[in-house]
C-alpha cells in the first residue's frame, strides 16, 4: 500500500492535504528555490515514553505534559493513543506532527478495514507501516519530529519497538524514548524480567516515571500507563505519584558547608 | 533547543457553565511603534464560532478568512451550524499544513449544539488542544500562574467574564506588546454579546495610580 501522505505543494498556501493530489517535489511559487517542509523546529513537545513487556502482555507509560520551550504549557495532553484492536502508539517530540501521524495511522486502519476480510494490523504491522512514513519523510529532510512508541498484543504474541524520526527502528522486551533513554532505561535493564506480573511491571514503570519527574526538567506529576493485552487496549485516567522531599539533607542542606547549593 | 518566540498580544478563551467567553487586548505593534491602539483580534468565523488571534497579523487574518470562506460553504452543505471542533480542524489544518509560512496561534471558541461551549488552542505549529481555557500571545506568559490559582470549572457568566478581564489586564500591565482596551465576546446557546471595557475602567493593580485632572497650574 503506497504511503499517500503528501498534498498538493504547488500552491503556496495549502488548503489540506485531502482536497488535492500529491507532489513529491513540492517547491514553493513564491520562493521557488525552497522546498515546502513541515516542522523543522518543535513547538509543543511531550517528553519521555516508556515501555515494557510483562506475563500478560506490554505496559507504555507517560505523563501528560505538553510543554512549549522551557514553559510546561498545557499539562493534559494524550500522548498514548490505541490504534486498532492490539496496538498503542506512544509519541515524543512534536505534537502536531504526533496528531498528524494518527490521522495516517487513522486512514490506514479505516482503509484496512474496508476490505471487508477479517483481517487486521496488529503492532508489527504499524510498526513497520510507520517506520516507512518517518523514513520517507525524512528522506525529504523533512522529518516528523517525533520519537514513536508501539507495543501491543496479537495471537499471543507481545511486540514492543520504536520508530524514531529518522526512521531508525527496532524492538526489544523494554524500550524507552527521550530522557527515559538515559535514565529509565539502565534500571530497566538492572531490573526487569521476562514474568513480571501487571503489579510488578506497573511498580517498576512507576519508579522509572519519578525519577524522571526528579530529573527531567520537561516532566509533570501527572502520567498515564496503557495496559495492552490480548484482551484489548486499556489506558488509566490520569494519576500523580507520591513524591519524597523530606530527606533531613533536604531541608538543612548546607549546615556545615554555608554558602553552598 | 531555544523558546520559541512569543507574539504581540493577550488572548483568552474559556469555558463557562452555559457558553464560552473569548477575550483580547487591543494593541497592534510594528516594531516599538504602536500601530493601532483600539484593533479587534476577536473574530467572527460563523454565527457561533468566534476566534481570537495572535502573532503576526497578516497571517491570522489569511487563515481566518479561508476558515470563513470554507465553514460558509459547509453550512450551505449540511443545512445547519457548523460544529466549533470543524472550525477549529480547519484552522488546525491550515496551521499544520503551512507551518513553515505562518506565524499565529489561535484559540477557536462558540457554542454548538453537540458539546455546548467549547474552546480549541491551536498555538505555533498547528497543534489542536481541546481545553477548558486557553491563553496565546506575549501576554500570556504573565498569567499562567495567575489562571492555574483563580479559574475554576463551571464558572456563571459573570464570574468568567470579569475573570477574562482581570486576566487581561494584568498581561497589559506588564507585557509591552499587549494593551489598550479589552474586548470581550459572549457566545451561547441565546446567541452572541459583545463587550468593550475601555482602558481607562480596566482594574489597577500594584503601583498603577488612578488617573485624575493635571495638578498643573499655570
Amino acid at each position: 500500500m503506497r504511503w499517500e501522505e503528501e498534498g498538493m505543494k504547488q500552491n503556496a498556501f495549502i488548503m489540506g492535504n485531502k482536497l488535492m493530489g500529491s507532489n513529491p517535489h513540492a517547491f514553493s511559487l513564491i520562493m521557488p528555490s525552497i522546498p515546502i517542509t513541515h516542522t523543522q523546529t518543535p513547538y509543543v513537545t511531550g517528553t519521555s515514553v516508556l515501555g515494557i513487556k510483562y506475563k500478560d502482555g506490554v505496559l507504555i507509560a507517560a505523563d501528560t505534559a505538553g510543554s512549549y520551550g522551557s514553559t510546561t504549557r498545557y499539562k493534559s495532553v494524550e500522548r498514548l493513543r490505541p490504534i486498532g484492536q492490539n496496538t498503542l502508539v506512544g509519541a515524543t517530540g512534536e505534537m502536531s506532527d504526533f496528531q498528524t501521524i494518527l490521522q495516517i495511522l487513522d486512514r490506514l486502519i479505516i482503509t484496512n478495514a474496508m476490505f471487508d476480510d477479517d483481517n487486521t494490523l496488529g503492532p508489527p504491522d504499524i510498526h513497520s507501516y510507520l517506520n516507512r512514513v518517518m523514513y520517507n519523510q525524512r528522506n525529504k529532510l523533512d522529518p516528523f519530529w517525533n520519537t514513536l512508541m508501539l507495543g501491543g498484543v496479537k495471537n499471543g504474541v507481545k511486540y514492543l519497538g520504536n520508530v524514531t524520526m529518522l526512521g531508525l527502528h527496532y524492538v526489544d522486551d523494554h524500550v524507552a524514548t527521550g530522557f527515559g533513554i538515559h535514565l529509565a532505561q539502565p534500571i530497566f535493564r538492572n531490573e526487569w524480567n521476562e514474568d513480571m506480573t501487571l503489579e510488578q511491571g506497573t511498580k517498576l514503570l512507576e519508579k522509572c516515571m519519578l525519577v524522571l519527574f526528579y530529573r527531567d526538567r520537561s516532566a509533570i506529576n501527572k502520567m498515564q500507563i496503557a495496559n495492552i493485552t490480548e484482551d484489548g487496549v486499556k489506558i488509566s485516567e490520569p494519576y500523580a505519584l507520591q513524591t519524597k522531599w523530606d530527606y533531613e539533607a533536604f531541608s538543612n542542606p548546607t549546615v556545615g558547608n554555608e554558602g553552598s547549593w | 533547543m531555544d523558546a520559541p518566540h512569543s507574539m504581540g498580544t493577550t488572548i483568552i478563551g474559556m469555558e463557562y457553565a452555559e457558553g464560552v467567553i473569548l477575550g483580547a487586548d487591543s494593541r497592534t505593534t510594528t516594531g516599538l511603534y504602536v500601530a493601532n491602539r483600539a484593533s479587534d483580534k476577536i473574530t467572527q468565523l460563523t454565527d457561533n464560532v468566534y476566534v481570537c488571534r495572535s502573532g503576526s497579523a497578516a497571517d491570522s487574518q489569511v487563515v481566518s478568512d479561508y476558515v470563513r470562506y470554507f465553514l460558509n460553504q459547509h453550512t450551505i452543505q449540511i443545512g445547519k451550524a457548523a460544529s466549533v471542533k470543524t472550525a477549529a480542524t480547519l484552522v488546525r489544518e491550515l496551521s499544520y499544513q503551512n507551518k513553515s509560512f505562518l506565524e499565529t496561534g489561535l484559540i477557536v471558541a462558540g457554542w454548538d449544539t453537540h458539546e455546548g461551549g467549547s474552546v480549541y488552542g491551536v498555538p505555533l505549529g498547528g497543534t489542536m488542544l481541546r481545553l477548558p481555557f486557553a491563553t496565546g500571545g506575549s501576554g500570556c506568559s504573565y498569567l499562567y500562574g495567575f489562571l492555574d490559582q483563580a479559574w475554576q470549572p463551571n464558572m456563571s457568566r459573570e464570574d468568567a467574564e470579569k475573570l477574562v478581564v482581570k486576566a487581561i489586564a494584568l498581561a497589559i500591565a506588564r507585557d509591552g506588546a499587549s494593551g489598550g482596551v479589552v474586548r470581550t465576546i459572549n457566545v451561547n446557546a441565546y446567541g452572541v454579546e459583545r463587550n468593550f471595557y475601555a482602558g481607562d475602567q480596566l482594574p489597577l493593580f500594584y503601583d498603577e495610580l488612578a488617573p485624575r485632572p493635571t495638578l498643573i497650574h499655570f
